[in-house]
């Protein structure tokens, strides 16, 4: 019986994908290691960084394997644009039984963004670092660093259910204590790292609640294999309330609207480079997980029709829009905004998943990219202006577009992306997701879209109208960023620019990425329904 | 501590057998699962034992905190460089049947003794941290620094 059902699943591995051949068909080269080597490379650069304990080697290794991570996953996203799967089996243990690394547009993609933002960082981060961190600690930094990085590669990587979540604890545990190194300029880091350490833990506690219920009634933790077995038991309220630990578990993660609390704090008090890599990057790969598996293991027709999440996370992704827009027009400390911006735009990406349309799909995971490059300019904006003006309040910022033009210009190429104004990268992914929305006949949701962008107008103009029309203090040294700073900013925003301005790439990417997740599915649910 | 004869003198006996005991757990994983998490909690025993009883000066002595942080480095790296081994041999990243390609049966024992002996250092190393992070007094935060 259950030699049967295994036997099913590798008969379903098999059909679409290019297995990489057994060593005892041939010797595997470097390129048929790339699933694992770009989540293995920063994971062995992060113990060596501590080992060798050296401050001036520290940097170049972790710049080394985060561009390591970026070749590998530019890569592998290259192999996977046809509509492939590449598969990886861990230790030569054929999936279901043994751990399987899975590469599909979609996580390919994902991989691109964390380890380009990754990589756009480090260089700035040298510099953010080492007036925000003492000498001392700058080891641990980078080690923490790229464990995290390995930590968010590894989730995205991943075919396997339970590797996931000890994936996402690795990044997690290592988010945790960065967020808390912030405690060296302002010391409520502690109690932000603290309260996000127990946000945090009980997402991933519900989540592994969800995949042992799944375990339970399923025996398996393959992920391709979870949504055969899954797909054959329809009525099962074990799965049932396994679906809804993930689905909680991971809302915590993504920071959906009414679990997003830890969210502002973390982003506020880390360290600017910090800030700058989570808000481009951690959440972004939770979204990933959701899609994953309201998508891949649960499928399309479990999660929208016998469970109608549309009618969840509608409604929670239209008050985040509006709600989490509305408190950042109030708040008086940049990063703070930018933290409530975030909640919102989470909320746009929610909002493409909820509509179930292959062009809402395409605009969320489009955002997910936009949205990345958007906000890291930013934060790395105000990094620069904590860096000289030494706080992130408006007060402190009062006339610094004066006194520091190039930096404050690029700030302002950020926030015209967050509003979406069009030749920038926030647009493309907004415009298609009024099309998604039109698409579907809701011109109510194409409007409500467009009236959030508003909010986000005024929250923006309060930014620029601080940095620009007030009269700059005149009591601390104001000078323009250094260039090592200034060059990574733009960087980023020139690549908001062209993202928005040649959109081919990254929509046809998240295209792919969306048939993958849809159509994979659904198929899958095909085979499940011809086995019964 | 100095008073308590019987305190001291039994622990210099434990410490040695505890160790002993961690090395049996250790070397035992490759018959049953598990092994090198339990082992390197129990060698970390006799450590934070010792440190009880004799200070922990004493202990870092001994084991001082730079090493500790190089030794959970190390224990990981050899954990990832047993898998490296297989994958730079031509085989999966940790398939030990590339470190003994004509016995597989043999370089799974290898593989797991590898790969068990780095997690007892690490797991050592992190529980000696974390008992060196919790008695090693932090400064008074003075006022200013709020």
């Amino acid at each position: 019986m259950s030699g049967q059902v295994a036997g099913d699943a590798l008969a379903g591995h098999a059909a679409g994908v290019v297995e990489t051949a057994t060593a005892a068909e041939r010797a595997l080269g470097l390129a048929d290691h790339l699933p694992v080597l770009v989540v293995l490379v920063p994971f062995l650069a992060a113990p060596l960084v501590v080992l060798l304990g050296a401050r001036r080697l520290a940097w170049p290794i972790t710049f080394a394997a985060a561009f390591f991570s970026l070749a590998a996953a530019l890569s592998l996203l290259s192999g996977v644009l046809g509509g492939d799967a590449i598969s990886y089996h861990i230790g030569g243990w054929a999936p279901p039984l043994g751990i399987e690394y899975r590469i599909d547009a979609a996580n390919a993609f994902v991989m691109v963004i964390v380890s380009a933002i990754a990589v756009a960082i480090l260089p700035y981060a040298r510099t953010s670092i080492a007036a925000e961190i003492p000498a001392r600690q700058h080891v641990l930094f980078h080690a923490l660093f790229l464990l995290a990085l390995a930590g968010l590669l590894g989730v995205a990587a991943t075919g396997d259910a339970f590797n996931l979540f000890v994936f996402l604890e690795i990044s997690s545990l290592a988010t945790y204590v960065l967020v808390a190194m912030g405690a060296y300029r302002d010391k409520r880091a502690l109690t932000t790292a603290f309260n996000y350490l127990l946000m945090g833990t009980t997402g991933a506690t519900f989540f592994v609640i969800g995949i042992g219920f799944l375990y339970m009634s399923t025996g398996t933790l393959n992920m391709a294999d979870l949504a055969q077995l899954i797909a054959q038991q329809p009525g099962n309220r074990t799965i049932h309330a396994g679906f809804a630990f993930i689905i909680v578990g991971m809302g915590l993660k993504v920071a959906m609207y009414p679990l997003h609390l830890w969210l502002p704090g973390a982003y506020t008090y880390a360290p600017s480079a910090v800030s700058a890599f989570l808000a481009a990057t951690a959440t972004k790969v939770a979204v990933y997980v959701l899609l994953r598996f309201l998508f891949t293991v649960f499928g399309p027709q479990y999660t929208f029709e016998a469970a109608e999440l549309t009618w969840v996370i509608l409604p929670l992704a239209l008050l985040a829009m509006f709600a989490a827009s509305f408190i950042a027009i109030f708040q008086v400390n940049f990063k703070k905004m930018l933290a409530y911006s975030s909640i919102a735009q989470i909320g746009y990406m929610l909002l493409g998943i909820a509509m179930l349309s292959q062009t809402a799909l395409t605009g969320a995971i489009v955002h997910l990219f936009n949205h990345a490059i958007t906000k890291a300019t930013l934060f790395m904006v105000i990094g620069a202006y904590v860096l000289r003006a030494g706080g992130a309040f408006y007060r402190d910022i009062e006339g610094i577009g004066r006194v520091m033009p190039w930096t404050s210009a690029a700030g302002v190429i950020g926030g015209l992306s967050l509003i979406g104004v069009p030749g920038t990268a926030g647009f493309v992914s907004k415009w298609l997701l009024v099309q998604g929305a039109l698409e579907k006949g809701w011109w109510w949701m194409a409007l409500l879209v467009v009236a959030s962008s508003l909010l986000a107008v005024v929250y923006v103009w309060k930014g620029i109208e601080t940095a620009y029309l007030r009269a700059p203090r005149e009591d601390v040294d104001r000078r323009e960023a250094p260039l090592t700073m200034l060059v990574p900013i733009w960087i980023m925003a020139l690549s908001t620019i062209w993202f928005g301005l040649s959109a081919e790439w990254t929509v046809g990417a998240a295209g792919t990425a969306a048939e993958a997740l849809m159509s994979g599915a659904s198929q899958l649910l095909i085979s499940g329904g011809a086995g019964h | 501590m100095r008073h308590h004869l019987i305190l001291r003198v039994i622990t210099k006996i434990l410490a040695g057998t505890i160790m002993l005991f961690a090395f049996y757990v250790q070397f035992h994983g490759d018959y049953s699962p598990g092994g090198g998490f339990q082992a390197g909690v129990i060698l970390a025993v006799a450590f934070i034992l010792y440190g009880l009883v004799f200070s922990v000066e004493t202990v870092q002595q001994v084991m001082p905190p730079w090493l500790v942080h190089r030794a959970m480095a190390l224990g990981l790296l050899l954990y990832a460089g047993t898998g490296v081994f297989s994958l730079l041999t031509g085989y999966n990243f940790l398939d030990y049947t590339a470190l003994a390609p004509h016995h597989p049966e043999h370089g799974q024992e290898l593989g797991i003794l590898l790969v068990e002996g780095g997690v007892g250092i690490t797991v050592t190393a992190v529980m000696l941290s974390i008992y060196y992070a919790f008695v090693g007094r932090t400064p008074v935060i003075g006022d200013e620094e709020w």
